[in-house]
């Protein structure tokens, strides 16, 4: 059986049998893979904590029928260990890791979408920002790598210059006067240039806004977020904003 | 697919946890070609536990009365409470013989990729078992990996403010396994060395 190779983001894990685990992971180069880990939940398991949700792994497995197996693992980053320490940073990063799954597809390379995981989840363990900050960070990027940039400046429809005052969703951000749908929010002037500072990643920006904004910024994201996906994503519910 | 009778008890101990496709065919048949006295046994001890057994109206253990038998124990340390993840972790801690006290089971970690949170586990009923102020120590056991280090996270910061000493397992216990498979001796050691928790 062919034996593959590649960076890889434990997403989730779901126990099997007596004391395996399917493992789902987000691969640097093949797209999202699930694997099982033969014996992981015994104490004595080589496999050790490597292949717990948030790990950064090198990982070689051999390619199954329908599950491919995991032979080997080297832990390249393992930014669960803070995460798990702070109850905020961890909730974000389950909501994280469940969009991953969710904008991934099994065997489709998705290198930049891993690359900003990887990048979110090291934030995340280094505390330099506030996790919902992070989070809200992580995605919208997600949202732009997957072709749903969301605008937070000249109208989404027809292009026109802002600033504008109102935004929806399903036009896909910032809408002029002449396009604004029925039903669109008004959120603050400072919501529109935080969110477009996360997209950026001006941090200077994002770490100076207020509470009142923050929590305004992720109510659009999360609308956002629940448009695109089919299935929304559970986490967002529990994760604790400050 | 079999017919009928055959084809509806694959289909139920196919929903069993840990039971594939394969299995469950397996023990059917296993079940069909065992002694019918065998099959009694197995039928009244399924519907005995469903009709007996119920769970503790303090710590959520498995128990054959209102109380278990370890909360009903009156030389057991009350003031000392283990909270765990599952029953099956009271037996793995009860086999070591070090912890006199008695047991919190919550009924699982959070998760919110699984979509649980703290108001799905017996996190408020922890809490009024803490408000007669009897209780001195509590020792959190959940599960050495991530899911369970992160809800002891949360359990010592909501237990701060309570006035009670909040330890946790030592580490020793290998990252990433379940407490139940931990042996003795490691399990042991780590409540002897379990340390304080200053959230
Ligand atoms: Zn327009
Ligand atoms: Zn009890």
């Amino acid at each position: 059986m062919p034996l593959y190779r590649d960076e890889a983001i434990v997403l989730r894990t779901h126990k099997l049998g007596e004391a395996d685990r399917i493992i789902t992971m987000l691969t640097r180069t093949r797209g999202r893979v699930r694997a099982v880990a033969k014996g992981v939940r015994r104490t004595k398991s080589r496999f050790g904590s490597r292949l717990e949700p948030g790990m950064v792994i090198d990982v070689q497995c051999y390619e199954g029928r329908n599950l491919d197996t995991v032979t080997q693992v080297e832990t390249l980053a393992s930014y669960g260990d803070a995460i798990s320490r702070d109850y905020a940073a961890w909730t974000a990063a389950s909501a994280m890791l469940e969009t991953a799954i969710q904008l991934s597809e099994e065997h489709e390379p998705q290198t930049q979408q891993y690359l900003l995981l990887a990048g979110a989840l090291r934030a995340l363990s280094e505390r330099g920002h506030d996790p919902s900050l992070v989070l809200d960070a992580f995605l919208l990027r997600s949202l732009a790598v997957a072709g749903w940039a969301p605008s937070f400046h000249d109208c989404a429809r027809c292009g026109a210059d802002g600033p504008h005052r109102a935004f929806n969703v399903q036009s896909g951000g910032a809408v002029c006067p002449l396009c604004r749908p029925p039903g669109s929010s008004a959120p603050a002037p400072e919501t529109f240039a935080l969110l477009a500072a996360l997209l950026s990643g001006d941090w200077d920006l994002a770490d100076a806004s207020d509470e009142r904004h923050r929590r305004q910024g992720s109510g659009l994201v999360a609308a956002f977020l629940q448009w695109h996906l089919e299935r929304g994503v559970r986490s967002l519910r529990l994760v604790e904003r400050a | 697919m079999y017919e009928g009778a055959v084809q509806d008890l694959i289909d139920e101990l196919g929903r069993l946890p840990g039971v594939g496709p394969k299995s469950a065919q397996r023990i059917a048949f296993h079940l069909l070609q065992a002694d019918a006295e065998d099959v009694t046994r197995l039928v009244t001890a399924l519907t005995e536990v469903k009709a007996k057994v119920r769970f503790c109206d303090q710590c959520g253990n498995v128990a054959q009365a209102e109380r278990c038998r370890i909360c009903a124990d009156s030389r057991r340390d009350h003031t000392s409470i283990c909270v765990v993840e599952e029953p099956k972790d009271v037996v793995a801690i009860e086999r070591t013989r070090e912890f006199r006290g008695t047991y919190h089971v919550l009924g699982g970690a959070i998760s919110p990729i699984d979509g649980v949170g703290p108001d799905d586990l017996r996190v408020r009923e922890l809490m009024q078992r803490l408000a007669s102020g009897e209780v001195q120590e509590v020792i959190i056991a959940t599960d050495p990996n991530l899911e369970g280090e992160a809800t002891a996270t949360y359990l010592s910061r909501l237990l701060r403010d309570v006035g009670v000493t909040v330890t946790r397992l030592a580490s020793g216990l290998p990252v990433g396994g379940d407490l139940e498979y931990a042996d003795e001796v490691t399990l042991g050691r780590a409540f002897e060395g379990r340390r304080r928790v200053d959230a």
